[in-house]
Parts: structure tokens; C-alpha cells; sequence
């Protein structure tokens, strides 16, 4: 890998690209309106082009005046046909992008013509010529996609500054908004001519199609790591930078080592922001779903170890002093487990809460405490439950059985005073200490 | 990284594509030449009559080829856009792409035919699969809203699609040039084999369309009664998705990756304002795809500088509009004339009840002849409800070309006996529902007059008659009392 100047300049662009655009997505992701990020990328394709025909040349300015005039009527005509209509808002979505899309390209190829102009760099941008445009600033070369990216970040900064407040409150709850006086639809359109802006902005550096992946991506993971909105904006900025560098390095290494030649930065940013989704969606420590795997899967395994002591404890309290020890099968098929409750022994004799005791398994003396305390749970409940709720039928040993995993000390002195310190329960079982 | 450039213009294409991009940003003036027609001329009559009978053996082929694949598309995209998947098909044609440029790489280093349709096509729809799966996983699994689900497959799926196809374009050995015609579509490039493949495709998802037809329907409207039925909803769920796959990859071809979803969503909606029955939608729909490819790719083969995939779309979209206004069924202007008639039938009982009011209140004895022939002024009218002049006027007027009513002066008016007989009907009803809400919903009478102004204009005879059961201490052929006061007469003599 040989790193220039003209890669760190790649970097910088992509990043301040993917950042102004994450930090207007959030609030797209927030309103549950992804899809209109994707409909006002595709649908400014035609005011690109008559842009072009218009003033027949390609300076920025129109370009950005077309684009944005046409993504903001996106949002128009499809509140239009949703309400004219009835239809559904994504099928209205769909008609009005694809019809407008289909205009762009039939307007692109006449224009083509006369000027030069390719479909595929409007899709998927050409982010690695940017640096070769450089325009002086500082006494510097700066590339000219840089500054303008620079400029869009900085009006989306400051929009969300000055307005962050309205947008909270709007993106929660219109009602809300409405009812203290502010304006939820100006608030929208006026979130929906920068997302327009942005697109435009951003195309050249990540195309008009992966500026959505821009869009929503990191507001889509920065949602499943976090619950405050301040360290959301945050995230989401830190996400769409990790994504243009992850994309740049990677777009000139990975084929490399399969043999193949550099790829598309724009493509790569895209599936780098794609993996780091994915490792949000795995491992976000409250939302993930292996996270959410491994929560369950611990609860799961304390129910059945509370089970097992709760078991041993029954079967000394009622077993003569000369009957065998419980061993591994009869557990199994009094829980009506398998290997949970294989794992649940293995870590109870781990933890020495249990012995092992000729061919079965008997409780220690931490066990036996800790498994007193369960059983206490489990009669007191039963107590209250049958003597206070009148609760009485053969189910109240199930409900019983379910609450006692759940009950802390507090609970307990709390059930114990509540049902007037009952030594014997309804099925008349010594209440333990 | 001057090798890097250097590499770069090797592959011309791409570099092609950047230069494009550059002068696109670059405020050039060297290009600013003047654009004498940016239209194509329009062909000839022969020309239109050669491409309409299929005589060209090319322009056969892909008319035919596009025909059933709108046909194919309409059918099927009926029932998605009925399920509320319109936009899956979005993310799942997006999704394709990694999947020809894996099959394009795969094949050519195994030293075959890089663009092998079938395999290209295998790669597309193994891609859109996993990417529906995608969206399903993210959407079961997260906190996340459908909505970005779709986006993030949609776009990170394209993102690989795209960085593999720079893999692809930059290889030394195949030839990528034309790949990219599945981003847009190449209709002309279709072979006499890619429109068997369509026809074949496109007749067996629409088969599949009628044979489950019932069970697409019962999971449209209701999947979970469906399932509480023991319908096997997640199956079906399945196959619907698979003929959306089918048709989408067939598609890429034709009009390309991001318009082939115009072709699943365009036609159902449009057929939906012509008909309330599901199975006319289903036919309407795909007639609507067909005429679509058809007129479609009949336009682009005659006009030499028209794209196919994007003249079928805007064929579609115009069928769309024109079906939005003038729909049989949902159309704006039959709902617009319906809500009209409603609201002149509802300003015609409102006047006919105001003036009856006035009457019954100027003297004590409503049924008096000569309170009848009263005249009215149309300023107390006027007053009586939130109605403009020019409201009340048109009312008048109309109710005057009835017969229910004189005009003697511009100022006045009066009841017919025509008029009156309608206006005492009319307040009959209005007072037999302020009885029964007052006797059977307890209401208080100070509140039952807006409950029945409002409903007063729906009673059809049938209902008068339960009503006039249910109120047996009405008398028959009389208006019942006002149960409560009627505001005073402004403007009475």
C-alpha cells in the first residue's frame, strides 16, 4: 500500500461527506423516514439534468439549485399521491422516485450530447479524482469537493445546533410540537431541503445512490448503541468518519490481496459502513442480538442452577438419611432439561455450591444457604398467593415456582411480614429461615 | 500514486466515468456550446406501423420480451404492493448487484464466459435473496423501523455491488464493458435467448399468480387470520417473495436494476384506482405492465436516443397519472364529483330544513297556508349556518330549478308546495333522530341537534321506518315538536 497526499485528501473528503450526511440522518432514521433519504437521492437525478440543459454548462450553483428544488417537490408529490391517493406512503414513494429517476436519465442522455455527462458518476460519484481539483485557500491547495463538503458539514452543524431542540421534539413527538408552537412541517421541510442539499453536495464524493448509505447507516448503528440523542449525533459522526477511512484503506488493500487491483472508495464506504452495522446489530451491549443471546442465555442458566439447588434442597428435606444422592439423570429428567442442566452442575460445583456425594450430588453449605433462601421465596409466595389472594388451585406451585427467581431479600422480608410470618406453607412444608 | 493514475487510465471506462464527473464539478466553459435540439426527431408513420407489426426481427424480440415482462411484474407487483412490500422490491433489486459482479468474476476466472446470462442471473437472485433475508433479520431482530432496513440493505448491498464491479472492470483477464447495463438497463442488447428466458419466467410467475391466487389474496387482506386458519403464511410469504426475485432479476436486463421496482410498484397502483375487486386489480395490473413494455420499447426503437428501461417507466407513470385522475373507482375526479354531490345534497336538506325552521317559528301554526307562501329573507337565511353567499345562492338556485322554490325578489325567497312537502320530510327526519337519541342513547336534547344534523342526510327510507317503529308515540304523518329551542329568526318581520 503506498500511502500520498492525494489518499489522505481522498480520506478528508469522504469523511466530511459521510459526516454531513450522517448527522441530517439521524433524524431521518429518528422519523422513520430512511426510505426518503433514498427517494430524494435517486429523484434529484432530473434537476441535475435540467440544470444542465438550462444553463448548459456545469457550474455548481444551478446544479445545486435544480437538485434541491427537485428533491424538495420529491417530498411534495409523494405527501400529494399519499393523500389524493390513499396509497400507502412507500408505493407512493416508489412512483414518484422511479418516474422521476427515469426522467433524469432520458434528460442525461440527450444532454449527453452536448455535454459530457455519465450517468454512473452521478450514481457513484469518482471520489478518487476529487483531489486532482484543487482550488486555493490559506495559502494552500485544497480540493474544491473538500471545501464544498467542509461548507454543507458546517450548515448541518449549525442547523442542528440552533434547531436542536425543535428537531428533538419534532422527530418524538408532532403533537407535542404542535401544541408549544412549533412549526412540526417547517421543521420537516426545512430537514428535507438540507437532506437535498447534502445529496448534491455529497454526490460527487459518494455518488447520489451510496449517499444514502451515508445517510442512514450511521444513524442506524449509532440508534442500537445508544439512547441519548446529544451522543447519537456523536456517534453517528464518529461511525461516518470510520466509514471513509475504512473505505479508502480498504478499497486500495482487500483486492490487493486477492490478487485483484484497487476498487470504487464510494463502493467500499458503503460496505464498510454496512460491516459496522452489522457489528452494532451483533454487539451493541444493549441492543445487539448476540448481546441480547447472552443475556437471556444467563438468566436461562441461573433459573436452572436456582432449579437444581431448589431440587437437592427438597429432596434432602424429605429424603430418609439412608437413600442414595440425586445424580446427574434423575436431574435431568426432573427439570426436563438436557445439557442446561449438565451446565448448570458443572458451574454450581465450580462455584462449590454443590458436592459431588456416592453417585449423586449433594448441596454444600453455601449451597444450602443460598437454596434456603430460594425455597423460602417459593413457600412464601405460595402463602401469599393461596392465603392473601385466595390463590389457591394446584397452578399457584407454578406461579410460585416462576416468581421465586425474581425475588430479592427486600421482597422477601416484605412477603414474610405481608402474610404474617408463616412458619408452615399451604401444602404444610416448613417454611426455611 | 502516480501509478495508481497511470492504472487508472489504463481501464478507460472508468476513467471515462471520473473525467465525466470532474468536468461535471469543474465550472468549465469549453462545453457551454449552444444545444441546438436536445430531443430525438419524431419517425414516420411506416416506421411506427413497421415496430407495431413486429416485422423487424431485433425490434420483435425485445418488444415481445419487455411485453411479458410488464405483464409478469404487474401480476405479481399487485400482490406486494397489497402487502405493503412496494419498497422491498427496492432493496431487493439493489441487492443484486454484488451478485452479477460475484457471478461475472467467479465465471471468468474459471476461464468461461464472463457475461453468461443464466449464471449472471443465478448470482442476482442467490444476492436478492439474501438481501430480503437481510431486511427480514434487521427488522425481527433490532429496534430498528422497516424503513431502515430497507435503506441500509439497500445501500450497503449496492456499495459491494459497486466496489466488486471496480474489481471487475479492473481485471486483466474478461471484459467487464456492459456490466453496468444491469445498473440501467440495455433493452436493445436483448437476445432471442434473454426473451425466452423473460417469456418463460414471466409466464410461470404469472401462473403462480392465478393459481394461489386465493391464498396471495387471503394473506394480503389478513395474514393473521390466514395463519389462524393453518394457512402455511410464512411459506406463501416466501413464494410470493421468490416470483418478486424472478421477475426482478429477469427485469435487470430490460430496464435495469434501479427502475425494474417501477415496474412492481407502477401498475398495481395505478390499477388500484380503477377497480375495488382484487382479482379485476390483478388483470388490470398486468395489462397495465404489458401496455407499459410495449409502448415502451416500441418508443425506444424508433427513437434512436431514448434509454428502453427509462421510456417504460415514464409510459408507466403516465398510465399512472392518467388512471390517479380519471379512475373508474378511487380516480380524483370520480371522487371529487361524489364528494360534490354529497355536499350539494347536503346543502340542498340544510336549506330546505333552515327555511322550515324559519316558517314553523314566525307564526305559531307551521302548516298555515299563508306561513307558507311567506317569503324569506336570504339574509336571515344566511345567518342561520356557516354557509358564504355564494353558497347559499347556488343553493337557491338550484332548489329554485328543482321547483321547491320561488324566487319572487333577488332578496327573498319562499317555499313551494313541493318545496314544503320535501322540507317537512326532510325535518321529519332530522326530529324522529333527535327523539331516538334523546329516548333510546340518552342524550340531552340541548345536544342532540348536531348528532342528528349530521346524520339526518344519510337516513335512507328503511332506516325512517325502524325508527318510526322504534318512536311509537310519533305520530305518523306529522313533524314531531323541536325538542329544543330553534335559534330566533334574525331578520323576521
Amino acid at each position: 500500500m503506498e500511502w500520498t497526499f492525494i489518499d489522505t485528501w481522498i480520506v478528508v473528503t469522504a469523511m466530511l461527506s459521510a459526516m454531513s450526511c450522517a448527522l441530517l440522518g439521524n433524524y431521518l432514521v429518528l422519523r422513520r423516514m430512511s426510505m426518503m433519504g433514498d427517494a430524494i437521492s435517486h429523484a434529484v437525478l432530473p434537476g441535475l439534468a435540467i440544470a444542465f440543459i438550462l444553463t448548459g454548462s456545469r457550474e455548481s450553483l444551478p446544479m445545486l439549485l435544480g437538485a434541491t428544488i427537485v428533491g424538495v417537490l420529491t417530498t411534495f408529490l409523494v405527501q400529494a399521491v399519499v393523500k389524493l391517493s390513499g396509497l400507502d406512503k412507500g408505493a407512493s414513494m416508489g412512483v414518484i422516485f422511479t418516474t422521476l429517476f427515469a426522467l433524469g436519465l432520458i434528460l442525461i442522455r440527450q444532454a449527453a450530447d452536448h455535454v459530457d455527462l455519465d450517468p454512473g458518476c452521478v450514481l457513484y460519484g469518482a471520489i478518487e479524482l476529487t483531489p486532482l481539483d484543487v482550488i486555493p485557500l490559506f495559502g494552500m491547495e485544497i480540493p474544491q469537493a473538500a471545501v464544498t463538503n467542509a461548507a454543507m458539514l458546517a450548515v448541518n452543524l449549525a442547523f442542528v445546533l440552533v434547531f436542536y431542540k425543535e428537531l428533538k421534539i419534532t422527530s418524538f413527538d408532532p403533537a407535542l410540537a404542535t401544541t408549544i408552537g412549533i412549526n412540526a412541517s417547517v421543521m420537516h421541510y426545512i430537514l428535507m431541503t438540507l437532506v437535498a442539499a447534502t445529496a448534491i453536495a455529497s454526490f460527487e464524493s459518494v455518488g447520489s445512490i451510496l449517499v444514502i448509505a451515508m445517510l442512514i447507516i450511521p444513524g442506524a448503528a449509532a440508534h442500537l448503541l445508544t439512547d441519548r440523542l446529544w451522543l447519537l449525533l456523536v456517534l453517528s459522526l464518529v461511525i461516518a468518519a470510520m466509514c471513509a477511512v475504512l473505505g479508502h484503506v480498504s478499497a486500495i488493500t482487500v483486492p490487493v490481496w486477492f490478487g485483484f487491483r484497487d476498487t470504487s472508495t464510494a463502493g467500499m464506504m458503503a460496505v464498510a459502513a454496512g460491516g459496522i452495522f452489522l457489528a452494532a446489530f451483533l454487539f451493541a451491549p444493549r441492543y445487539g442480538l448476540v448481546s441480547r443471546m447472552i443475556r437471556q442465555g444467563a438468566l436461562a442458566l441461573k433459573i436452572v442452577k436456582d432449579d437444581v439447588m431448589g431440587l437437592l434442597y427438597r429432596f434432602e428435606e424429605v429424603a430418609p438419611d439412608d437413600a442414595g444422592a440425586l445424580g446427574i439423570e434423575e436431574l435431568k429428567d426432573a427439570l426436563e432439561g438436557g445439557a442446561s442442566v449438565r451446565l448448570a452442575v458443572w458451574d454450581l460445583l465450580r462455584t462449590k455450591r454443590i458436592r459431588r456425594r456416592a453417585g449423586g450430588f449433594a448441596l454444600t453449605d453455601t449451597g444450602l444457604g443460598e437454596s434456603a433462601g430460594i425455597i423460602r421465596s417459593h413457600r412464601l409466595w405460595e402463602s401469599y398467593l393461596c392465603g392473601k389472594m385466595r390463590y389457591c388451585m394446584a397452578s399457584v406451585h407454578a406461579s410460585a415456582h416462576r416468581l421465586e427467581h425474581v425475588t430479592d431479600p427486600a421482597m422477601q422480608a416484605e412477603l414474610d411480614r405481608a402474610v404474617g410470618h408463616p412458619v408452615r406453607d399451604p401444602h404444610d412444608k416448613k417454611i426455611p429461615d | 500514486m502516480t501509478a495508481r493514475i497511470r492504472r487508472m487510465q489504463l481501464s478507460g471506462p472508468v476513467l471515462a466515468a471520473g473525467m465525466a464527473a470532474l468536468s461535471l464539478i469543474l465550472p468549465e466553459t469549453a462545453h457551454s456550446a449552444g444545444l441546438s435540439s436536445p430531443f430525438p426527431s419524431w419517425p414516420g408513420w411506416q416506421e411506427i406501423l413497421r415496430v407495431l407489426t413486429l416485422q423487424d426481427y431485433n425490434t420483435r424480440v425485445v418488444v415481445i420480451g419487455t411485453t411479458l415482462l410488464g405483464m409478469a411484474a404487474g401480476l405479481v407487483g399487485t400482490f406486494l404492493l397489497l402487502r405493503k412490500r412496494a419498497l422491498l422490491s427496492d432493496a431487493l433489486s439493489h441487492a443484486t448487484l454484488p451478485g452479477i459482479a460475484i457471478a461475472f468474476i467467479l465465471m471468468t476466472l474459471l476461464g468461461g464466459d464472463g457475461k453468461n446470462l443464466l449464471g449472471l442471473i443465478a448470482g442476482a437472485a442467490f444476492f436478492s435473496v439474501l438481501g430480503t433475508a437481510s431486511v427480514i433479520l434487521i427488522q425481527r431482530y433490532s429496534r430498528l423501523k422497516d424503513d431502515a432496513a430497507l435503506g441500509i440493505v439497500l445501500s450497503s448491498y449496492f456499495g459491494l455491488g459497486i466496489a466488486l464491479l471496480g474489481i471487475a472492470t479492473r481485471m486483466e483477464a474478461g471484459n467487464a464493458a456492459g456490466l453496468t447495463s444491469f445498473i440501467y438497463g440495455k433493452t436493445a442488447s436483448m437476445l432471442l435467448m434473454d426473451a425466452l428466458l423473460i417469456a418463460g419466467a414471466a409466464l410461470a410467475s404469472a401462473l403462480f399468480c392465478i393459481l394461489f391466487f386465493k391464498e396471495f389474496a387471503l394473506i394480503c387482506f389478513d395474514g393473521e387470520y390466514a395463519a389462524s386458519q393453518g394457512w402455511p403464511v410464512t411459506r406463501l410469504d416466501f413464494l410470493m417473495m421468490t416470483l418478486a426475485v424472478v421477475v426482478t432479476v429477469i427485469g435487470l436486463q430490460a430496464v435495469g436494476l434501479i427502475l425494474v421496482v417501477a415496474l412492481l410498484i407502477i401498475p398495481p397502483s395505478a390499477a388500484r384506482f380503477w377497480t375495488h375487486n382484487l382479482r379485476h386489480m390483478l388483470w388490470i395490473s398486468g395489462a397495465f405492465g404489458a401496455v407499459s413494455g410495449l409502448v415502451g420499447s416500441g418508443m425506444s426503437a424508433l427513437m434512436a436516443n431514448l434509454p428502453a428501461g427509462a421510456v417504460i417507466v415514464l409510459t408507466a407513470s403516465m398510465v399512472f397519472l392518467v388512471s390517479m385522475i380519471l379512475g373508474s373507482a378511487r380516480g380524483l375526479l370520480k371522487t371529487g364529483l361524489e364528494r360534490r354531490r354529497l355536499q350539494r345534497k347536503i346543502a340542498r336538506e340544510n336549506l330546505l330544513r333552515a327555511l322550515y325552521e324559519w316558517i314553523e317559528s314566525c307564526s305559531g301554526d307551521a302548516d298555515a297556508a299563508s306561513c307558507i307562501l311567506e317569503e324569506v329573507p336570504i339574509e336571515a337565511m344566511l345567518a342561520r349556518r356557516s354557509w358564504t353567499s355564494a353558497e347559499l345562492r347556488g343553493t337557491l338556485h338550484r332548489l329554485a330549478a328543482e321547483g321547491l322554490v320561488r324566487r319572487e325578489s333577488p332578496e327573498t325567497c319562499a317555499l313551494t308546495p313541493e318545496g314544503w312537502t320535501a322540507a317537512r320530510r326532510v325535518v321529519r327526519n332530522h326530529r324522529l333522530w333527535e327523539a331516538y337519541l334523546i329516548t333510546r342513547a340518552d342524550i340531552a336534547p340541548g345536544q342532540v341537534d348536531w348528532g342528528a344534523d349530521e346524520i339526518e342526510h344519510i337516513l335512507d327510507p328503511e332506516m325512517i321506518q325502524t325508527l318510526e317503529k322504534m318512536l311509537p308515540e310519533t305520530p305518523v304523518d306529522a313533524v314531531p315538536e323541536s325538542p329544543h329551542p330553534i335559534a330566533p329568526p334574525q331578520g323576521a318581520v
